[in-house]
């Protein structure tokens, strides 16, 4: 019975875009209200609260197309700041079904994460992506678990620890998370009811530049080895600023326990190009346009000949300048791999021409 | 011999290039959220209308309600090929990164998919504007529109292949994409042929899907009179079309260009070939917004990439920088701009340079005029 409800459901649908063709159902049903849309997931937010001065923590409720998130995955955001669509990755940290949670802090040189902090307000619609990334606990879950995290990083350890409390976990999880001082602190109150919810979990805070938390100054050996003495024999997650990753990953290196070191970083390694010894030209065959290469990435040489493709973060992270290259070979700016297959999916902000390219831009 | 290249001095030309660069940035570093805002009220205005239009069908057997459908969807077609479309596709608000508003993705109600169309218009009519042999616009290749184009007595029907024309420009603009011509010169193969037909197959039999079968079917018994009005719609929309297009580049005193004269343009050559090859038309808002602001041709063929609401801000300007380096700016009402328009096209029917005409647009003996 329902499954004929739904067959005709999905009838009409597809009847209506074929009478509203070329523009689709949901550019008529948005007109009414954003949050109708069918194809794209729009979240509307619910809820705003400030924990600290410098940040802003916003739940949000996704549209239907929505189909949830794992713990520790992020989306891709999207906010209009006059006029311009601006898009970036955050993760929620809500449980996994139903309100994704945000926390954002304002960068003082960020364009979007002040923005955020500055007008976000409940009713405000975002555009959302389909949930991403590899940076989520594997299952079977392993028996120990050290989460670490600094600043506004904690979102997605903090989404693993509710997903691990929800799941009753039996093993024993470590939360340290790492604040300037004990007024930057996020979360507090959330970690220390999951701490009593769970026999087996224990945060332990560290400041950086204040006292009166459980450790202070910034992340080393003992930290942790005071933290989880057996992080040997854990997983360990960790998510936070690029100083706070690159000693974490140091010692686990020099530890010879970098498989069982798990990161998630939005700030990709500075990428370098070398201007001097390129050659070949570029085609953007859509547009017909045709320039020299010189040796920058593909999206930069494409807005240098007046093309404006579609993008993101603009280091490959967020895959919003994924085109068609048809012919030709790149360099991947990040790996250095050099690719010449045919018709083949590359982003454009990190793909590097190696002599003659065409990109179907 | 004088040419194109010898209307203004080299410092001349140097110096008319800044003063539009200029102009141009002035105005990209001013768009922001009154720009997106205003496309989305049009946007919202289309929609609207094409709703009540298509609603006001399903009353059709009242003759006002059929007539005030016809009228609805009319303008809907006109605003979504006109100030939207053509706009949009054009990348004028790509600068905003919404998807709907990308120049990549927006599809148009019209037959022609909007993906040929971007080749052809964007890329080949705006670079070669008016460019002999190159600018595919100038006939489309049916008609003679130029005293430069040999005749041929294929040309005697000139006037009715445009009045066909104006009928079936959709049709006509899908068909444009194929460059027909270019494959019995032999300069363009079928097989290259092969995946724009494709294209364009799919998105005619969409587009006839929805207004002749879907939605008079829809009607039941008023299903002749939903096809008819969904018809007289589509008709509305060419006749419209086809005089605003017309009225941009082919009145009397535009001007068309060799190849030889327009190699290795500079950016000022470049911008002042669009100004002699472009014509405005003058209106009040309404007008300008229903001909997609194409009524500032010139403006429009300077800057294609500028939101299309910014030409009538700028027009002034325009228009004193040509004064001042003794251009023309070519303008007038709808009716002076076509009735120059219909008279060319009759008179190129005939063999012959129409004697003591302005239509003479490759003017062997350019003066200096400026210099
Ligand atoms: S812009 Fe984000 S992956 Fe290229």
């Amino acid at each position: 019975m329902t499954a004929l409800l739904q067959q005709r459901l999905r009838g009409l649908a597809s009847l209506a875009e074929a009478l509203l063709t070329p523009h689709g159902a949901d550019r008529y049903l948005e007109l009414l209200d954003p949050m109708l849309v069918r194809r794209e997931i729009r979240g509307r937010v619910v809820a705003v609260r400030h924990q600290t001065p410098d940040t802003v923590t916003f739940t949000v409720r996704p549209s239907r197309a929505w189909r949830g998130f794992e713990a520790g995955q992020y989306v891709r955001l999207t906010a209009e700041i006059d006029g311009v669509r601006r898009t970036r990755c955050y993760s929620p940290c809500g449980p996994g079904s139903g309100d994704l949670e945000f926390t954002v802090k304002a960068d003082p040189h960020g364009l979007v994460s002040r923005h955020l902090h500055a007008t976000t307000r409940v009713g405000t619609v975002f555009g959302l992506s389909a949930a991403d990334g590899e940076f989520t606990l594997p299952s079977p879950r392993p028996e120990r678990i050290v989460l670490v995290s600094g600043g506004s990083g904690i979102t997605p350890v903090l989404a693993m620890a509710r997903r691990l409390v929800v799941e009753g976990h039996r093993g024993e999880v470590v939360f340290l998370h790492y604040a300037n001082s004990a007024d930057d602190v996020l979360y507090r109150t959330e970690l220390a009811a999951l701490a009593e919810r769970h026999r087996g979990f224990r945060v332990v805070h560290a400041h950086t530049h204040g006292r009166g938390g459980d450790l202070s100054g910034f992340f080393s050996k003992q930290h942790l080895a005071h933290a989880a003495p057996w992080f040997r024999d854990a997983e360990t997650f960790v998510c936070g600023p690029k100083p706070l990753m690159d000693s974490v990953r140091e010692l686990f290196e020099a530890e010879g326990l970098g498989e069982r070191l798990h990161t998630e970083e939005f700030t990709a390694p500075p990428l370098n190009f070398d201007t001097e010894a390129a050659e070949g030209t570029v085609r953007f065959a859509r547009s017909g346009r045709e320039c020299a290469n010189s040796g920058k990435p593909l999206l930069e040489q494409a807005e240098d000949a007046g093309l404006s493709p579609e993008h993101g973060c603009r280091m490959g992270i967020c895959f919003s300048c994924t085109q068609v290259k048809t012919a030709g070979r790149v360099r991947n700016a990040r790996t250095g791999e050099v690719s010449g297959e045919e018709d083949e999916e590359i982003q454009l902000c990190i793909s590097v021409p190696v002599g003659d390219v065409e990109i179907n831009a | 011999m004088t040419g194109l290249q010898d209307r203004l001095t080299p410092e001349q030309i140097e110096e008319f290039g800044r003063e539009l660069d200029a102009l141009r940035q002035r105005v990209v570093d001013d768009l922001g959220e009154a720009d997106v805002e205003y496309i989305r009220t049009i946007i919202k205005t289309q929609r609207g209308l094409e709703v009540a239009g298509r609603g006001l069908l399903f009353a059709g057997f009242l003759p006002p309600a059929w007539v005030a459908g016809v009228a609805a969807l009319s303008l809907a077609k006109i605003l979504d090929n006109m100030e939207i479309g053509h706009n949009v596709m054009h990348g004028q608000y790509d600068w905003t990164r919404i998807p709907e508003l990308s120049s990549q993705r927006f599809e148009w109600d019209n037959v022609a998919p909007a993906e040929n169309w971007r080749h052809s218009h964007n890329y080949l009519h705006h670079t070669f504007t008016n460019i002999l042999d190159k600018d595919r616009d100038i006939g489309y290749g049916i008609l003679r529109m130029d005293a430069a184009q040999k005749w041929h007595p294929y040309y005697l029907g000139n006037p009715v292949y445009a009045t066909l024309l104006a009928l079936l420009f959709q049709w006509g603009v899908m068909l444009h994409d194929l460059e027909i011509e270019r494959v019995f010169k032999g300069e363009r193969t079928w097989a290259e042929n092969v995946p724009v037909l494709r294209k364009i197959m799919r998105k005619a039999a969409r587009q006839i899907g929805k207004d002749y079968v879907l939605f008079p079917l829809l009607t039941g018994p008023l299903a002749p009179l939903t096809l008819v009005g969904n018809a007289s719609a589509n008709l509305v929309r060419n006749l419209w079309a086809f005089s605003i297009i017309f009225c941009g580049h082919f009145p009397a005193d535009v001007e068309s260009f060799t190849q030889e004269e327009t190699d290795e343009e500079s950016r000022g050559q470049w911008y002042l070939r669009q100004i002699l090859g472009s014509a405005n038309i003058t209106g009040g808002p309404l007008f300008h917004i229903l001909s997609g602001n194409l009524s500032h041709q010139i403006e429009h063929h300077l800057f294609p990439d500028i939101p299309a609401r910014r030409y009538p801000q700028i027009a002034a300007e325009v228009r004193e920088i040509c004064e001042r380096y003794g251009l023309p700016y070519n303008t007038g009402p709808l009716r002076k701009q076509l009735w120059s328009v219909a008279k060319k096209i009759v008179k190129l029917a005939l063999p012959g340079t129409p004697s003591g005409g302005p239509e003479v647009t490759v003017d062997p003996d350019r003066q200096l005029r400026a210099a």
